[in-house]
């Protein structure tokens, strides 16, 4: 019987043929956690009785989520989490180094690999093969131990993207799309697969954008094959030999389809205060924006920062709407200022911040005020998710947050492109 | 058996309802932070819910965040199982992982302040308030298995691995 690309990576892992539905234990590759889920994670450690993790070098703590440091309780948990690193041989990724998914993408992950992280997020990895899914701060800390996992082995709905996007139209808009049609419950517990001949020619950078909002559909996993695609991006981060293709097979069982028609997608955005309350662009036209914020693990990287400064290159931000970017990483820093992004961005008027989760997540670095709209390039826009449960957060795309941020209003990038 | 009243929410209450990222640096302080517990979905609940206490909520209960913070705080308030028309994947596996019951049941015949009676072993839910009574969907084994034990961690320390 064939298998999904769900069901290949956790047979290959678990070391017999499994199919969805199966309980199993898998070895785990990297487990990882990140500075607010991390101390409670140390804590289980350590009241486990367990002394050191399985193997250090897949056990890995991040520093992003409040870095640098807004106060000395979150200072005190860094401390710990140092700390922890240093005693037990784990690898530690400090102030600075930017968002542990886009790190795990660039550094870590090898298709077919299996990864849990103590962040909802870790299913970003599934963009280059990998099976990664969020777990809580317990299963982290005995994967740290133990080396593994159990996991049921997750039905998958085969979502297939055919067609050229529109011009403007972005991988963001095409899974907010989809979040749109199925709903924040549509995948719960599932793989969302993606395939069709728009994925075949998609980057890296969107596959990743894709897979990290499966989670906002309630997925397990969102997979994507390892392919040619995924080979050259390997190679350009020089870990050309961590390739290896994995692909689903053709009599694989799903229990759904979902076809997508890549031509009619607009610009999307997610209105408050859930993911999956979308309309388009165009249809939010005259919404007021106090902030635009343009990064995250869902869109901090080169492609989307070199989409943004192709439409604010030469021009201001409106000047009612401050503008707050974070790359996801050092090294897209360091290449957004190469290719002379950060320059037209500072130029724009908007603020930069150091790699990380900045203003995502509502503790520091672009909290909002009462009664204030953001449009975030961000995955969630929660009641209080940025810090202020009397603030609106809208979510789109980095073309969608550009074009906004110089008119002050939600605006369809196309106007602007 | 289980008894206490029930504290109604809607569907959608994801984790930063329960536990909003703002208070990050309590969550090494978790005293402090179970006094928030709900805050942005009902900000009279952590005054008001005493031990024993249900809540009872709508669809795709606890979506969002893996912070485990979030199951964590609600067992700190007491409530002693947590009765949803559906939940969340983290948030389900992270409240079996604490001891803390998710049950899954038609919530829309349950009212704001009902006194119930959860058994657990029977998979009844009786509300004494409108005398009716509701089953509620079993609990996959192997996480019954963990929720026996009082969660994850008391789980390993007695059988050192995974049995399931």
């Amino acid at each position: 019987m064939g298998k999904t690309l769900a069901e290949k990576v956790l047979s290959r892992k678990s070391q017999i043929d499994v199919y969805a539905g199966d309980i199993i234990v898998a070895s785990v590759d990297l487990a990882f956690v990140q500075d607010t889920t991390g101390p409670l994670t140390v804590r289980e450690f350590e009241a486990a009785g367990f002394k050191s993790p399985a193997n250090g070098r897949k056990t890995v703590l991040f520093l992003d989520h409040a870095t640098p440091s807004p106060n000395r309780q979150l200072s005190n948990d860094h401390i710990l989490l140092r700390s922890f690193a240093r005693r037990t041989g784990s690898r530690l990724f400090d102030v600075g180094e930017g968002v542990c998914h886009q790190i795990v993408a660039e550094s870590l992950v090898k298709p077919g690999d299996v990864i849990i992280g103590a962040d909802s997020h870790t299913v970003t990895a599934g963009g280059l093969g990998a099976f990664a899914t969020g777990m809580g701060s317990s299963d982290v800390a005995v994967a740290f131990a133990l080396g593994k996992t159990w996991f049921r082995v997750p039905e998958s709905i085969r979502v297939v993207v055919s067609g050229s996007l529109q011009k403007g139209v972005y991988a963001k808009d095409i899974i907010l799309h989809l979040i749109g049609s199925i709903g924040a419950d549509g995948a719960t517990y599932q793989s969302l697969e993606f395939s069709g001949d728009t994925i075949d020619t998609m980057s890296v950078s969107g596959r990743l954008t894709i897979a990290n909002m499966a989670i906002e559909a309630g997925a397990k996993v969102g997979l994507f094959a390892a392919d040619e695609v995924t080979h050259k991006y390997l190679i350009e981060q020089a870990r050309g030999d961590d390739y290896q293709p994995i692909s689903p097979d053709t009599d694989a069982s799903y229990i759904r389809k979902i076809t997508i028609d890549a031509t009619k997608i607009e610009p999307t955005v997610s209105k408050p205060h859930t993911v999956d309350n979308t309309a388009t662009a165009k249809e939010l036209k005259g919404t007021m924006i106090q902030q635009v914020f343009i990064g995250t693990c869902t869109n901090g990287r080169l492609e989307d920062l070199a989409v943004a400064a192709s439409i604010l290159e030469g021009k201001k931000r409106h000047p009612e709407t401050r503008v707050i970017i974070a790359p996801a990483s050092k090294k897209i820093l360091l290449q957004a200022i190469e290719a002379g992004y950060i320059q037209t961005f500072i130029e724009a008027g908007a603020a930069i911040l150091p790699p990380g989760c900045a203003a995502c997540l509502g503790l520091h670095q672009g909290v909002l005020g009462e009664g204030e709209a953001c449009l975030s390039t961000a995955n969630r826009n929660f009641k209080g998710r940025m810090g202020n449960p009397d603030a609106f957060i809208y979510l789109g795309s980095p073309a969608t947050a550009a074009a906004t941020a110089i008119s002050g209003e939600i605006t369809d990038p196309r106007e602007v492109l | 058996m289980l008894k206490g009243r029930a504290f109604k929410f809607g569907d959608s209450i994801s984790t930063d309802h329960i536990v909003p990222g703002r208070l990050a640096h309590l969550r090494s302080n978790l005293p402090e932070l179970a006094k928030h517990v709900l805050e942005d979905a009902d900000p009279t609940f952590a005054s008001r819910v005493k031990t024993g206490d249900f809540i009872v909520a709508g669809n795709n209960f606890g979506l969002g965040s893996s912070r485990e913070h979030a199951p964590l705080v609600i067992k700190m308030a007491g409530i002693s199982a947590i009765l949803v028309k559906s939940v969340a994947r983290i948030f389900f596996r992270n409240a079996i992982n604490l001891g803390l019951p998710v049950l899954v049941c038609d919530t829309d015949k349950i009212n704001d302040g009902d006194e119930l009676e959860v058994d657990l072993e029977q998979g009844i839910i009786s509300d004494k308030t409108n005398g009716n009574q509701l089953t509620f969907k079993k609990i996959p084994k192997a996480m019954l298995s963990i929720l026996d034990e009082g969660g994850l961690i008391p789980y390993i320390k007695k059988h050192g691995d995974f049995k399931l």
